[in-house]
């Protein structure tokens, strides 16, 4: 039948695939990135793609240190994404985790210096943490309010409000500097660790272990809470939810103050618990990658848990082979690039086919016993 | 007849979506000086078949031929090069142009744009049909009728000659319908092919020459119209004998339940939707709410469900004992915490009523996840409910954990209405409770909202069709731009044209739908 003349590429959604399925595609995605990811390097630079590959697992893996730093850098990307994920779920684009972690690490860092030597050590940790989380709440609580009282566009708010506690941050660097001159607070309470979350077995531990109860209970109150269940109404629709009488303002207001008490909390455990001093890049962007490791687990908690060690593993790695091989840093963001477009990109194969021309679409959709006698054209059948 | 070329012949056309078979190998021809009624239910591919039509989505298997020559059509722009143009049911135009940059818009045409002569092609087209449309008007002053037939003009304006409408007389009056059908009889007998789905069975028989039906995705058959008749028909679609008549038991005892006096309500714009409306709504019985969309009906069942801001006048609700209780100034939440049980199945069930990303037994949770104290939600008494609804009301479904945007409209429907009406209501607000529905699904409402009235709710039905809003309601209230045009005692099929005539009758107004 030469005229008739099939699209070259003709999608077809596909029925629901079986869990196993689903992860056939994204474990092939990680290959044909790997495949890629191959082919570029030794394109562009010559090296040994299977040396790469175990440079990079080695330096996110490799000796008990460097996973311990790996755990580290999960946790706090976890943190974050379990911060963001509430006002997510009601389609709230907070995209201020920058500004409400820095004003939760300026809040701990205040009480450690202003109070380090009054307060007994206790005291100060909760002080510091009370302080850390009202601060990040209010940062986020004022965006919050002109959305809900006025409908104000959340995302470029919550971005702009980054840009101001930056601002703050840098200006009280110089306020607390020490040496003075140097532009730089130094470690905070370095002699009398004043303020400092104890440490107890590797000095992540604790970070690791208050950040793993954190998703289980941030899952627990999105699943099964009647507050998870009026965010995600929220969310879904705000009509529906004013319908069944959801104060909506509310509910984004009490959202918003637990996404940024997280946020502030985050801040709190890097000043306090691991870095011990405050600069404006203490967030370091981290507040932009949660948004990616919440959407790459669908906002589910607990997805989040492998979402943000993925994303921890791709920034060591990436950085140890730029140290290894001496490439360019940009070099391992290129390689992190290409596998994570290919790990988005499967989601859109699990969700459809793609059948090309010449070959006739194959789902049997009835038992094959009840089909229709073969099209008369003689078209291929293929099975994938 | 049997010797003509069909314009276009279906041969065993199949879709899949997922795992749901919407077309199953279906034949199907169509011929030009015809118009062809295509019947089904909701969910048995009547649009996605025409949708392979106009392009929009490609067949799995199947041929398509047309005047006998096998064709491919992968675009909306190849299926204008074959002459097919398909109005949908919801209209595609750009609000802020004219009449005339619509229709042109997306047209390659050599040369310089010339507005002046399209206007003139488009006044030919209108002389040629009876269509009634200015050129240089723009869309958003135009009313629900003059948007679709500035639909109709863009698709022969193209050149179509082979013309598909998806349920276009969902939106008009009965006098607009009128003069749809007397256009749509005039290319008929210019030798255009129509094709028009519809689930009125009055306008199958009114306006067609053939009948073809689908039922669950497959073709069950054709018939010349005058051949067959509305219970023949209704019985092919559903695959068993309906009864096509509506009950209407005599109210038993009524007494008013809300009463309302002399609300105004204002939009956003301070456009002014309801003015100085006032009646009552009786217990045990079903009052009808008539009007051309757009009227108020939407501002008025909000205004009573506390969702609508009112700027005068009074709701009251009238407990048993003679009591009242005012409902302006609450929201939905204090209006329950009184003890009024009120239920609404609103316009728009996705964006309002439900959410559609949820599974059946979160949406059952919408009305009682607050009872109790925990922290934590209840998850077993919706579960059980959502079974029984799905059980009673006999909602197709995969199953409970299947999200409602899934289901069809009419299971949409029954998922809302069951669990409004579980919630044992006093009163019932219903905004178009059978729209888009097909037969079998809107006789469970009609009936599920009588079980209501035979309890003594005091039902509010807004409805579109006059036929059933005649047959069924114990009262009609026609609303007209917003004012109360007339309230109708005692219904019947007789009163048809004076309730259509009601609601035009302010004027004014009521053209700006």
């Amino acid at each position: 039948m030469p005229e008739k003349k099939a699209p070259l590429i003709h999608l077809t959604k596909r029925k629901v695939l079986p869990w196993y399925a689903a992860w056939g595609i994204r474990l092939a995605a990680i290959v044909a990135a790997l495949i890629v990811c191959a082919i570029v390097t030794t394109v562009t630079t010559g090296l040994d793609p299977l040396s790469v590959y175990s440079t990079m697992f080695s330096g996110a893996f490799g000796t008990t240190r460097r996973l311990w730093i790996t755990g580290k850098e999960t946790a706090i990307l976890l943190c974050i994404s379990l911060a963001l994920t509430p006002a997510f779920r009601m389609w709230f684009w907070n995209l201020g985790g920058e500004g409400q972690i820095l004003i939760g690490a300026l809040a701990t860092a205040a009480t450690m210096i202003l109070l380090g030597t009054s307060l007994p050590g206790p005291a100060l940790i909760a002080v510091g943490i009370i302080a850390a989380i009202a601060a990040g709440a209010v940062w986020a609580l004022i965006p919050a309010v002109f959305k809900a009282k006025w409908n104000t566009n959340e995302t470029l708010f919550t971005l702009m409000m980054n840009y101001v506690a930056t601002q703050l941050v840098a200006y009280y660097v110089i306020v607390w500097e020490v040496p003075k001159g140097s532009g730089t607070i130094g470690i905070i309470n370095q002699k009398s660790e004043a303020g400092w979350l104890p440490v107890i077995g590797n000095r992540y531990l604790l970070l690791i272990l208050v950040v793993a109860v954190l998703t289980v209970l941030m899952y627990i109150y999105l699943t099964y809470s009647k507050h998870g269940y009026e965010i995600s109404v929220v969310g879904e629709s705000e009509a529906t939810a004013r319908y069944v009488g959801i104060k909506v303002e509310k509910v984004i207001l009490r959202t918003m103050l637990l996404s940024g008490a997280i946020c502030g909390l985050t801040g709190y455990l890097m000043v306090a618990g691991t870095d011990h001093t405050l600069t404006t890049t203490l967030a370091g962007g981290q507040g932009f990658t949660a948004v990616m490791v919440a959407w790459l687990a669908k906002f589910n908690p607990i997805g989040m848990i492998f979402s943000s060690l993925l994303i921890a593993f791709l920034s060591r790695g990436s950085g140890e082979i730029s140290t290894a091989f001496g490439l360019n840093h940009a070099f391992g963001d290129i390689l992190t690039g290409i596998i994570l477009f290919f790990i988005i990109g499967c989601e859109f194969f699990i969700n459809y086919k793609l059948n090309l021309r010449g070959k006739a679409p194959k789902e049997p959709a009835r038992p094959a016993a009840e089909k229709a006698p073969a099209a008369p054209e003689g078209k291929e059948e293929s099975h994938v | 007849m049997q010797e003509r070329i069909p314009a276009i012949e279906l041969r065993g056309i199949t879709k899949v979506f997922g795992r749901i078979v919407a077309n199953d190998h279906v034949n199907l021809s169509i011929y030009r000086g015809e118009i062809l009624a295509l019947l089904g239910e909701n969910g048995s591919g009547k649009t996605t078949l025409m949708n392979m039509l106009s392009g929009i989505y490609f067949p799995d298997e199947g041929q398509i031929l047309i005047d006998g020559k096998e064709v491919s059509i992968s675009s909306p722009r190849e299926a204008f090069a074959h002459g097919i143009g398909m109005i949908h049911q919801h209209f595609k135009l750009v609000d802020v142009l004219t009449a005339t940059e619509n229709i042109i818009l997306g047209l390659k045409e050599p040369g310089r744009l010339d507005l002046a002569a399209a206007a003139k092609k488009i006044r030919a087209i209108c002389d040629q049909y009876g269509f009634d449309v200015d050129p240089n008007q723009k869309i958003y002053e135009m009313s629900v009728s003059q948007k679709q037939t500035v639909e109709i003009v863009k698709v022969l304006y193209r050149g179509a000659d082979i013309l598909i409408l998806d349920e276009p007389t969902a939106v008009l009056t009965p006098q607009e319908t009128d003069r749809l059908f007397a256009v749509l009889r005039n290319m008929r007998d210019d030798g255009k092919a129509i094709v028009i789905i519809t689930h009125k069975m009055h306008e199958v028989e009114d306006l067609s020459d053939r009948v073809a039906v689908l039922r669950h995705g497959t073709y069950v058959g054709d018939m010349a119209t005058k051949k067959t008749n509305a219970q023949e028909m209704t019985d092919m679609m559903v695959g068993r004998t309906v009864s096509l008549n509506i009950d209407r038991p005599t109210p038993v005892n009524p007494k008013p339940r809300i009463v309302v006096d002399g609300i105004t309500v204002k939009n956003e714009e301070g456009i002014t939707m309801l003015d100085d409306v006032s009646f009552e709504a009786r217990t045990g019985e079903v009052l009808g709410i008539a009007g051309i969309s757009g009227s108020g009906q939407k501002e008025l069942l909000e205004a009573i469900a506390g969702l609508q801001p009112v700027v005068s006048g009074s709701i009251r609700y009238v407990e048993d004992d003679g009591s009242t209780q005012e409902l302006i100034g609450k929201d939905p939440l204090q209006i329950e915490q009184l003890g009024v049980t009120l239920s609404f199945v609103p316009e728009d069930r996705l964006g309002m009523g439900l959410v559609g990303n949820m599974d059946l037994s979160d949406n059952m949770m919408l009305r009682s996840f607050r009872e109790g104290k925990s922290v934590f939600t209840d998850r077993k008494t919706p579960h059980d409910l959502a079974e029984k609804v799905v059980d009673e009301l006999e909602v197709s479904t995969p199953g409970i954990s299947t999200p409602v945007r899934r289901l069809s409209g009419g299971n949409v429907q029954k998922v809302l209405v069951g669990r409004e009406i579980a919630s044992a209501p006093t009163v019932l607000l219903t905004a178009y409770a059978v729209r888009g529905l097909d037969i079998g699904a809107s006789y469970t409402i009609y009936r599920l909202i009588n079980e209501q009235k035979a309890k003594g709710v005091a039902v509010i039905y807004v409805g579109e069709d006059l036929d059933v809003l005649l047959e069924l309601c114990d009262r009609i209230l026609v609303l007209c731009g917003g004012k109360v045009s007339g309230i109708l005692d005692a219904p019947d099929a007789s009163k048809k044209n004076e309730v259509g005539l009601m609601m035009t009758r302010l004027g004014g107004g009521a053209d700006h739908a």
